[in-house]
């Protein structure tokens, strides 16, 4: 499993707007590069992310190659129940990654 | 850019000033003074430091058994918070068994090859970088002390010359840009006075982490130089000095620069 | 490969620049021939994909991008949208084109009124000076804008890979 790197605060009161932040590990080969002998280098990216807490979808991406190598995404939800979050990441080559984390709302 | 410009023919001017001679202590400033705040910003914050993606590839691997000897690097060194403090402020460090210095990178390869039994990495590797990456997080905050040991004299002297020496097809020693016109730009790019604080650094130009060798062959192939070879005699006498130009600068690592 | 600190090199990419043409090298050291841009009219096109015929409006979204960046290959965005996240009044998606680089579309974010706040950051790669354009779609089916104009330098000491 790529490294991946993801950042949800452990404790927040109920009704917080928290921050979560996410960092994935992958070269975003945009796919119009050539190597020095004139071969096109094949696109290689991650094409969507997507974060569930308790199952339901709250956010989601679609990247391009316009994206910079080792996706960083930062984004906000509400602190409704404490429970986990999963991210997930999808992308070429049949590139799939998971992660992780739980919150604890009081 | 005509800033640029114009620093390029200050540069590259028949009337190149003499070596100004090295910074003084206290004019001293890290590549980390020279980002903008979004970058600062970027280096500052763990959880959004991409760097640190290579860092928790490193703690993986520090704690992964390898090589005939079937051990882990944690199974000598224990925990790498504890065991590694410091480490990286003070090498490049002499080498009793080759009576040279060898950078950090080749100390962790001294012990893949001899403590592990395994082939060594190659350099510029996730994994070199990973391990040097942890291990160099651990100076975090440390004075660099590099270059006290009184048998690298001769080293620290010889990476002196080579930072001083005029070299490649636009004739440009180290010292032209990094001491005499370290506050000047190129081509929109501060020249900065070439600190090694942050090694291994997060480059956003490579979008991926390299090692100081790598930074400095880029510097070599930019005046048109033929670039030393990693891990070349004259590269690790070159790191070294650059440290011992830097002693007592605070380690930054594992930094982002541009 | 080129080196920035040739002066020639530099004055013929700033003539090219001051001409309004497209630089002449890229910062990504692999690349040998310089791909096809984005052209404005793509990016016309790709934002009529997104909103068909209706009206793009100006205003409510915040595209924070430095106005000078280090390195176009790795470029902190912000987009923040001025509104409220309730279950029947909320930003449904933010979306994000170029002009310059070889596809006009950067990213498309997918809200949900739990957000709380409609804010995403990423980081991005402008292949060149440019504009970048965030288009925010409400739960009222409306649309709203923000343009920026990035500078984009190239990185010094560039290198073959190694
Ligand atoms: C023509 C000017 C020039 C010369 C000559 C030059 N450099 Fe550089 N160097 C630069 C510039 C410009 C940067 C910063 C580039 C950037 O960040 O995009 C830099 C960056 C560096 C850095 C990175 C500093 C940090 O904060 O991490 C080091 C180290 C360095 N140079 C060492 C050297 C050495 C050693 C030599 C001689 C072999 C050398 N440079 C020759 C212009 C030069
Ligand atoms: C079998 C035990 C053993 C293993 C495994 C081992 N080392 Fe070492 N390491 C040593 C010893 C002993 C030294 C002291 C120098 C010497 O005698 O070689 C050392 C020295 C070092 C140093 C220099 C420390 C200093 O204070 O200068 C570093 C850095 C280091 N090791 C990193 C690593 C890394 C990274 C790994 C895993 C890839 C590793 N070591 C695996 C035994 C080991």
């Amino acid at each position: 499993m790529p490294a991946a790197l993801v950042n949800v605060p452990a404790k927040a009161k109920r009704g917080a707007i928290i921050e979560i932040k996410t960092l994935m590990s992958h070269v975003m080969e945009p796919g119009y590069r050539h190597t020095a002998a004139g071969d096109a280098i094949p696109r290689d990216i991650i094409t969507s992310f997507t974060c569930r807490f308790n199952g339901a979808e709250i956010f989601r991406a679609d990247l391009y190659p316009a994206i910079a190598a080792n996706p960083f995404l930062s984004f906000f939800t509400t602190a409704s129940e404490s429970g986990r979050f999963e991210f997930e990441w999808i992308g070429d080559n049949g590139f799939v990654a998971n992660a992780s984390a739980v919150i604890t709302v009081d | 850019m005509p800033r640029a410009l114009l620093a390029v023919m200050v540069l590259l001017g028949a009337a190149l000033p003499v070596l100004a001679g090295e910074i003084a202590v206290s004019a001293r400033r890290s590549g980390y003074d020279f980002l903008s705040s979004d970058t600062k910003a970027m280096q500052d914050d763990d959880t959004a430091n991409p760097a640190m993606l290579s860092v928790l590839d490193g703690e993986t691997l520090w704690s992964t058994k390898a090589g005939a000897a079937n051990k882990s690097c944690g199974d000598c060194h224990g925990a790498a918070d504890a065991s590694m403090k410091g480490v990286a402020a003070r090498y490049p460090a002499f080498n009793a068994a080759s009576g040279a210095p060898v950078d950090l990178g080749q100390r962790v390869n001294l012990c893949r090859r001899q403590h592990q039994q395994a082939d060594p990495f190659a350099p510029e590797s996730r994994e070199l970088l990973a391990l040097t990456a942890v291990i160099a997080k651990q100076s975090r905050g440390m004075p660099i002390t590099a270059g006290d040991d009184p048998r690298l004299a001769s080293a620290v002297a010889r990476g002196r010359e080579l930072f001083v020496q005029r070299q490649g097809q636009l004739n440009l020693a180290c010292a032209n840009c990094h001491d005499d016109n370290w506050d000047k730009h190129l081509a929109g790019s501060a020249i900065t006075q070439a600190q090694p604080t942050g090694y291994p650094i997060y480059r956003l130009e490579w979008q991926g982490m390299g090692s100081l060798q790598r930074r400095l062959r880029g510097c070599m192939t930019g005046v048109r130089a033929q670039a030393l070879d990693f891990d070349a005699p004259d590269m690790i006498s070159l790191e070294l000095y650059l440290m011992s130009r830097a002693h007592g600068m605070t380690m930054d690592a594992p930094a982002v620069r541009p | 490969m080129s080196s920035m600190f040739d002066p020639l090199h530099l004055s013929r990419r700033h003539l090219l620049q001051l001409a309004g043409t497209v630089a002449a090298t890229s910062a990504l050291p692999l690349v040998t021939v310089r791909p096809a841009q984005a052209t404005p009219a793509m990016l016309a096109s790709a934002i009529r994909n997104l909103v068909g015929e209706a009206h793009v409006q100006t205003g409510k979204v915040r595209l924070d991008i430095p106005p000078l960046v280090e390195n176009g290959n790795t470029v902190p965005m912000t987009v923040s949208v001025d509104h409220p996240m309730t279950p029947d009044n909320f930003v449904k998606s933010i979306h994000v084109f170029n002009e310059k680089n070889p596809q006009p579309n950067v990213a498309n974010f997918f809200l949900t009124p739990s957000a709380g706040r409609a804010q995403v950051t990423t980081r991005i790669r402008l292949a060149d000076t440019q504009k970048v354009v965030a288009i925010a779609k409400l739960s009222d089916g409306s649309f709203w804008s923000a343009t920026v104009d990035v500078i984009v330098t190239l990185a010094a000491c560039t290198e073959e890979m190694p």
